[in-house]
């Protein structure tokens, strides 16, 4: 075996002007034996095999990319998809969560903390944690327990305990300060498997180095399929994982745009969004300096989304990066878009995206109907109207988008919704 | 300013300085001035006064709670700085501030803003020591400290390396956790400070995290220079205002006695 320290390459702690360690300095060993042992274990031939096989095996990777006909008529491109939503549990949650648990078992941590806020990376954590037999904890805002019910039920019957959260508003801003908390106490023995890129370092590149899977996968079968690079690629951002996952493997291809979809909520005027990369000032949240919505004290504000998934007032660090140099650019697509934009894909494509990626998919349909004006596909109910996007679109553009989960989790909601 | 922490721990009489911690603007700002001034009465000999958060992160369920009462009613940092500003004549004054206020207008504009109110040092328990370097050389600047914490878990070169950087005192929390009232405190807390006390040396060391009783607070002052009473005494204001502060603070200072 060769050594791993001779091949380890050392992990991002900064992000340009982001990134660090804002944490109490009862965690920092953890942070460091955390990294250490990414570091070694990403550079582990043995390590890297029981992960892909689980990734094949266990989770259904690849993922295909699929020529999305309908949606690439309607958008006036044409348009891939790369299907996460396919993955085992139904969504791009569950790479980070099986690399994050074997390299917990790896360190010998038999008890698994997680936040969960639609609960898509709970249920992820909590599968990865059924598979290797390890304790599984998630901490959940009681509002968010009482919105996704079905899958704290899904929680409980893989074996995981689902710890309330009552502080604040009592959504995923609430549940990772809760789990943090229970790291800071139970380090020793516990490993956090924080389900974005956000976070202390070595989270963000941990995650990022997790989810690269997607984004280097696709750029594989876009080149097979059409023989050349996508001119965008677009992903939804929340915290960030699936879209720095895509975007790191076309970093290097200054010809391809990066795009990243905030949520706007009610609008960004209405101050009622998710979209700290469109509007937010440089601070400190959960262990990183990144974009965060905060006011004038710097007090943390509240943030709203249709989509609990996005429903967060911070941004991963290496995003907040790649805005400030140019590299990506970050939109924000309203409530009401995404929504409309759900609904549309299921008329389309007969795929139910969940309503994060629904975000991304707004964005595309919004810059195809503005170029097509008068000449795009006539939906049902007329609801590509008033779509964001703003990009003067070619028939010759071509698109990838990272359709990150399914929707199944979203029915009640947008059901409710009318 | 910072000099006055020095003659804070050394002129005490007692077997440590006694140094509660209230929250700003809980349970109300005028209470939280009150207790602020009955901590002074009850003979505290340095106040740790807290600037509520959002996100705590460091803080356990009392005095979570507490910022977030203090948050709701439309307590401010100026708020805070002002509680300051009225008592800091009367003993210094540490401001136990989270990173993100400090840095959200700049950490050179509000170094400037709490040595305005008097302030004689800032604690941040989010920002460990290799984030601390701006932050120090601002507070340096305007003679305030930049009182470093360490842990349990803290190894030796690393507690070395914030020994020497230390300013004021050293902030030892006393268990791998939040902060919040324990019944019992580590058996390994004694060894901890002796580590502690060999990296910092001469500056003092102050133990807190965990201490609730007048027992415990005896128990600690024999081992260290400080004795650091956070939830309990937020407990106090919150059930029974400035005349419990007083009542409990005068209780531990009696504890400390040689």
């Amino acid at each position: 075996m060769s050594e791993p320290a001779a091949t380890a390459r050392p992990l991002d702690r900064r992000f340009g002007a982001y990134g660090g360690r804002y944490v109490p300095e009862t965690l920092i060993p953890a942070l460091d034996e955390l990294e250490a042992a990414w570091v070694e274990a990403r550079a582990d031939p043995a390590f890297a095999e029981e992960l892909a096989v689980l990734l094949r095996d266990y989770a259904g990777r690849p993922t295909p990319l699929y020529r999305a006909r309908r949606l690439s008529e309607a958008a006036g491109r044409t348009v891939y998809l790369k299907r996460e939503d396919l993955l085992h549990t139904g969504a791009h949650k569950l790479n980070n969560a099986l690399g994050q648990a074997l390299l917990a078992r790896r360190m010998g941590k038999a008890r698994i903390i997680a936040e969960t806020g639609a609960g898509q990376h709970g249920v992820a954590t909590a599968t990865a944690c059924a598979l290797l037999g390890l304790e599984c904890v998630v901490y959940m805002g009681s509002e968010d327990m009482r919105r996704q019910r079905p899958n704290v039920e899904r929680m409980g019957l893989l074996g995981a305990e689902v710890a309330p959260v009552e502080a604040g508003a009592r959504t995923l801003k609430e549940a990772v300060s809760e789990a943090i908390r229970d790291w800071v106490t139970n380090a020793g023995h516990s490993h956090y498997v924080l389900g974005s890129a956000v976070g202390p370092a070595p989270y963000p590149a941990l995650v990022r180095d997790l989810q690269r899977v997607i984004g280097d996968e696709a750029r594989a079968q876009i080149l097979a399929a059409e023989g050349r690079l996508p001119d965008r690629v677009i992903a939804c951002v929340g915290g960030g994982s699936n879209a720095i996952g895509t975007f790191v493997a076309f970093a290097a291809d200054a010809d391809v745009e990066l795009i990243g979809v905030e949520a706007a909520g009610e609008g960004i005027d209405s101050g009622r969004h998710s979209a700290p990369l469109s509007t937010g000032a440089r601070g400190i949240l959960h262990g990183s300096l990144s974009a965060v919505m905060q006011d004038t004290d710097g007090q943390i504000v509240e943030a709203h989304s249709v989509s609990a998934g996005l429903d967060y007032p911070g941004s991963g660090p290496e995003h907040a990066h790649l805005r400030d140099s140019g590299r990506a650019r970050y939109v924000a697509v309203t409530d009401d878009d995404a929504v409309a934009a759900f609904r549309r894909l299921c008329r389309l494509e007969g795929i139910v995206p969940a309503l994060e990626p629904a975000h991304a998919v707004a964005w595309l349909l919004g810059s195809g109907v503005e170029a097509a004006a008068g000449t795009g596909p006539v939906t049902a109910n007329g609801d590509g109207a008033g779509l964001a996007g703003g990009f003067r679109a070619s028939n010759e553009g071509l698109d990838l988008l990272t359709l990150s989960g399914r929707g199944d989790k979203d029915l009640a909601e947008v059901l409710e919704l009318g | 300013m910072a000099d006055r922490i020095a003659a804070a721990f050394a002129g005490h009489g007692r077997r440590a300085a006694l140094m509660p911690y209230l929250m700003g603007g809980f349970p109300d700002l005028a209470t939280s001035h009150a207790v602020a001034e009955a901590c002074a009465d009850a003979g505290a000999d340095l106040a740790e006064l807290g600037v509520p958060f959002s996100d705590p992160l460091a803080d356990g369920p009392t005095i979570h709670a507490a910022a977030t009462e203090a948050l709701a009613a439309g307590t401010t940092v100026d708020d805070v700085l002002g509680v300051c500003d009225s008592v800091a004549a009367r003993l210094p004054v540490l401001l136990m501030v989270y990173a993100n206020t400090v840095l959200a207008g700049g950490a050179e504009a509000f170094v400037g803003r709490a040595a305005n109110a008097g302030a004689a040092g800032l604690i941040v328990p989010d920002l460990p020591h290799d984030e601390a370097t701006e932050l120090r050389a601002a507070c340096d600047s305007r003679g305030l400290a930049l009182v470093p914490l360490v842990a349990p878990t803290t190894a030796a070169d690393r507690l070395a390396a914030i020994g020497q950087d230390a300013r004021g005192f050293v902030y030892t929390v006393s268990l791998t956790g939040t902060t919040g009232e324990r019944g019992e405190l580590p058996p390994e807390l004694s060894a901890l400070v002796e580590r502690v006390r060999a990296a910092a040396a001469p500056t003092p060391v102050a133990v807190g995290f965990g201490i609730a009783t007048a027992e415990q607070a005896r128990g600690v002052g024999e081992i260290a220079d400080g004795v650091i009473v956070g939830s309990r005494v937020v407990r106090a204001a919150g059930d029974g205002g400035a005349e419990a502060v007083r009542e409990l603070v005068g209780e531990l200072g009696r504890a400390l006695e040689p």
